[in-house]
């Protein structure tokens, strides 16, 4: 930058100024989670704490109030992430190596899945559930997550496949390999960043969801975190905002580092959006 | 069969989201309830949920409010703020832009419930807001009271705004530096460079952000719900928060069901319209 004219130097100036206020808007609520979970006389607004303390991260790290709701939240994630990216495996690979005749459909359909509201779905869903007795199933819940996840894996794993060269499958066909132990020992192998991001990525949706486990779970001990967190506030939300914030900020930290190395693995935090815009 | 990998796929999909759709437009014309006698057996009533649904006035109501929720905090406040944010990062510096970056993402990334409490912390009576306005020497007001709407939409530009700004901000690498510097050479002012250069490059991305952000804030629940719950009345019900409401708190499932099934209509033509302009090379 040797030839900043005085005109660019204020642009800058300015940019640097309006940019730095929105960021502070931005800012404040996240700063109040923070400095909340810190204070142990935490209230609904934004204040310096008198003293700060870990004490209410001891308060909420019980079997009850977060463990096992952690946990939840981790076998419901997993087992999600875990069926999307083998199911999606299974389905992006003659999408991305044959012509069929169902190819486009079959595209078609799926990326009018990612585009469907999945909100809008709950209560139907619910019915659904319930005919088939399937209400507080940690099976149900995480089959239903998967299958919402489902349309976007595809079409993620179908894009890092169309990268995969095809010539290595070509000796391997050659030598009679099949489509499933080509598909196990060559392409999966070769593809093993690209399914890492579908993996992580179907994890943060799952690990986020509320809606999902609030209308389908009911038992105390099968609910995961996102849920815990709002019972939570129902019970002791007047008086413990300082717990509810360190146990928010508890369940939010494997989801912000899962992001953090899905952006190192892409290259740049544009990484995610343009993984979705595919 | 080359195609029978697809199978797990096409079971999950047609089981858990095929399904749903189908006994939803099923569910929508007959009386089925939670509890009470037509919890057992329900019968067909034909359009009279959706005739119901018309004449019930918080239908509309919420139809309207959908709408503004949509316009408001998609179609301007998100795009606008982040195409906003994707320039000014152009044009500030590496520390800015990182700083402000980082936030702005975060807000995005969190949990929707956690990001939820955020919001409601930040929008309640004595929450973050007054206590800044406060400090100004300003009065503020129960915001979740009496303005829901404002409230909610600004704290869905709050949550959302990153998706834009990261799609903008890739969009705006691609536009070469040449075109814009020659048309600074000509003359052209800062604001018509953005209008006659910027923008017309950037219109497929600008297209498909739309859609897309509008297909997400159609389907917002949780925020809402952990903000106002819809409330006070139903003042901030948006037709998710309408469907979940009829659905399970006064247990009319029909007509949840029905007003799940105009939002997956409305979704699907949403969709359709994103696809076309879309053309995904399916073959």
């Amino acid at each position: 930058m040797g030839m900043t004219s005085p005109s660019r130097r204020s642009l800058r100036l300015v940019s640097n100024g309006v940019l730095l206020l929105v960021g502070l808007a931005f800012a404040l609520p996240l700063v109040w989670l923070v400095l909340a979970s810190l204070d142990e006389r935490a209230t609904l607004s934004i204040k310096l704490p008198d003293e700060l303390s870990l004490q209410n991260f001891v308060e909420v790290m019980t079997p009850e109030k977060a463990f096992i709701p952690l946990m939840n939240s981790l076998i419901l994630s997993a087992g999600c992430a875990v069926i999307t990216v083998v199911v999606a495996v299974l389905a992006a690979y003659p999408l991305s190596r044959y012509r069929m005749r169902i190819n486009k459909p079959f595209l078609y359909g799926v990326l009018f899945g990612t585009c469907l509201p999945i909100t809008a779905m709950m209560v139907p869903v619910y019915s659904l559930f319930v005919a088939f007795n399937l209400i507080d199933s940690m099976a149900g819940t995480i089959l239903f997550l998967a299958a919402t996840s489902l349309p976007m894996a595809i079409y993620m794993t179908k894009n890092f496949m169309d990268g995969v060269p095809v010539t290595l499958e070509e000796a391997a066909w050659m030598d009679g390999a099949s489509m499933m132990s080509t598909l196990t020992r060559i392409v999966v192998p070769l593809m093993r960043p690209g399914l890492a991001v579908v993996f992580i990525f179907v994890f943060i949706g799952a690990w986020g969801n509320f809606f999902v486990p609030f209308v389908l779970l009911l038992s105390p001990d099968k609910l995961p975190a996102a849920v815990s967190i709002f019972a939570f506030f129902g019970q002791y939300g007047s008086v413990a905002y300082g717990q509810l914030a360190a146990f928010s900020l508890l369940y939010s930290v494997p989801v912000i580092a899962l992001y953090v190395l899905v952006s190192r693995v892409l290259g740049g935090s544009s990484a995610l959006a343009g993984a979705v815009k595919g | 069969m080359r195609s029978i990998p697809l199978l797990p796929a096409i079971v999950l999909l047609v089981i858990f989201l095929l399904g749903p759709v189908i006994s939803s437009f099923y569910g929508s014309f007959t009386d089925a309830s939670l509890t009470g006698a037509s919890a057992q057996g329900s019968s067909f009533v034909g359009f009279q949920n959706y005739a119901e649904l018309f004449a019930d006035p918080d239908f509309p109501k919420s139809v309207m409010l959908t709408l503004v929720f949509l316009v408001a905090s998609a179609i301007i406040g998100q795009n606008v703020i982040g195409l906003g944010l994707a320039l000014l990062m152009r044009s500030s510096s590496g520390i800015a832009r990182g700083l402000v970056g980082t936030f702005v993402v975060t807000a995005w990334v969190l949990p929707e419930i956690v990001a939820s409490f955020a919001a409601y912390a930040f929008f309640n009576d004595t929450g973050t807001l007054n206590t800044m306005l406060a400090w100004a020497g300003l009065e503020g007001t129960n915001w979740l009271y009496a303005t829901p709407m404002l409230a909610v939409i600004l704290a869905n530009i709050w949550r959302g705004t990153a998706f834009s700004m990261l799609v903008y901000s890739a969009a705006l690498q691609d536009v070469p530096a040449e075109i814009t510097e020659s048309a600074e050479v000509d003359g052209a002012r800062g604001w018509q460079r953005l209008a006659f250069i910027t923008v017309p490059m950037i219109r497929r991305s600008i297209t498909t952000n739309l859609m897309l952000t509008t297909l997400q804030t159609l389907s917002v629940f949780t925020l809402i719900f952990v903000m106002t719950g819809g409330g006070p009345g139903t003042d901030s019900s948006t037709l998710p928060v309408l469907a979940y409401q009829e659905a399970f708190q006064f247990g009319q499932l029909g007509f949840g069901t029905a007003i799940a099934t105009i939002l997956l209509l409305v979704g699907a033509l949403f969709s359709i319209v994103y696809l076309r302009a879309l053309k995904p090379e399916a073959d």
